[in-house]
């Protein structure tokens, strides 16, 4: 299926969790945030939460700024 | 002295003290190095950063700004820049807290115009109330407007931060009575926010009773930024313990330092 990752298409499994998607990115140790479709999904919750088709997520962080 | 006066005069936000009265952006620096560097130079203990995407290793070892400017010796203030609607804006603060384990304290920005960023005082006062119904210790960019200040202080933000003039514009202080005013009405810390330029701006600031200020590009963009936000420390220091001192009066003519008593010839 396909989900709109950071603005950028990409092709992921059927069913992918949050964490699979994470732990494919290898984000591990760093600080970063994760919202679907504009919703906030707390750390908590990537273990149980599934993409779905067309899912725009968006993965943050913190850059310099004033 | 100085340190007399620091260790008596704490600036209080969300409960926690800090003896500097400076608090830094860590935008605009050639690299993370000299974004480190000016940083303790500034003695600043309050950071602000902004909230992006994640480089997909696009750019790969690229150090994190938090590996460098740990949330354990800095309070880090995340901000809403280059948000443009209350909706915006919230969504950042939400994920903000999120990525600093639940950290409250944000600074709230809602941009109204690309060629001036002043704020969209509209949107500010709504997004404000959202975020302070939903827990957050707010602290607020406006324009130097008394009567919007006060509206955000009874919203309930916990600093109220006026402009001094364009982000980035190191114009300085435009309007020293509006900043004057909103510092004599407020019960809650100010802090200028923005277009200061160089060291006696800062200072100006201090002298108008502001409790501290927020600055990035005059430190950033000075030809030697460590050197600059030396200064800013400094000015800040002295600004702060002038308006405690409180300044004479201006007179429009002379007044002799010397006694006329004693003269001699």
């Amino acid at each position: 299926m396909k989900i709109v990752l950071n603005g950028s298409p990409q092709e992921i499994a059927d069913g992918t969790l949050v964490s699979e998607l994470v732990e494919a990115l290898a984000l591990g140790g760093q600080r970063f945030a994760v919202e679907i479709n504009a919703e906030l999904i707390p750390r908590s919750r990537f273990a149980e939460h599934r993409l779905n088709h067309d899912d725009k997520v968006e993965i943050i962080q913190a850059v310099g700024g004033g | 002295m100085s340190n007399v006066t620091q260790n008596s005069d704490p600036l209080i936000i969300a409960g926690k003290e800090y003896r500097s009265r400076l608090l830094v952006g860590t935008g605009k620096y050639k690299d993370i190095d000299e974004t480190a560097s000016a940083i303790a130079a500034s003695g600043a203990e309050i950071v602000t950063v902004a909230v992006r995407r994640t480089n997909m290793g696009q750019n790969p070892g690229e150090p994190n700004i938090l590996d460098v400017l740990t949330p354990d010796r800095y309070t880090i203030l995340p901000n809403t820049a280059g948000c443009y609607d209350a909706e915006t804006a919230i969504r950042t603060c939400r994920l903000a807290r999120e990525l600093l384990d639940g950290h409250n304290l944000v600074k709230l920005e809602v941009l109204g115009d690309e060629k001036t960023l002043f704020p969209d005082v509209i949107a500010t006062l709504k997004a404000a109330e959202v975020l302070v119904k939903d827990g957050f210790d707010v602290m607020v960019y406006t324009n130097d407007d008394p009567i919007v200040a006060r509206e955000l202080e009874a919203i309930g933000c916990l600093v109220i931060m006026p402009l001094a003039a364009p982000i980035g514009s190191g114009l300085g202080i435009r309007n020293p009575l509006n900043i004057r005013t909103i510092v004599e009405n407020a019960k809650v810390p100010v802090l200028v926010d923005a277009g200061v330029g160089t060291a006696s701006d800062a200072a100006v600031a201090m002298e108008l009773g502001c409790d501290g200020v927020l600055m990035n590009t005059a430190i950033a963009a000075a030809k030697h930024p460590v050197l600059m936000a030396s200064a800013m420390r400094k000015a800040i220091e002295a600004g702060r313990e002038a308006f405690l001192a409180g300044r004479m009066p201006a007179k429009r003519f002379a007044s002799a330092s010397s006694p006329i008593e004693g003269l001699f010839f």
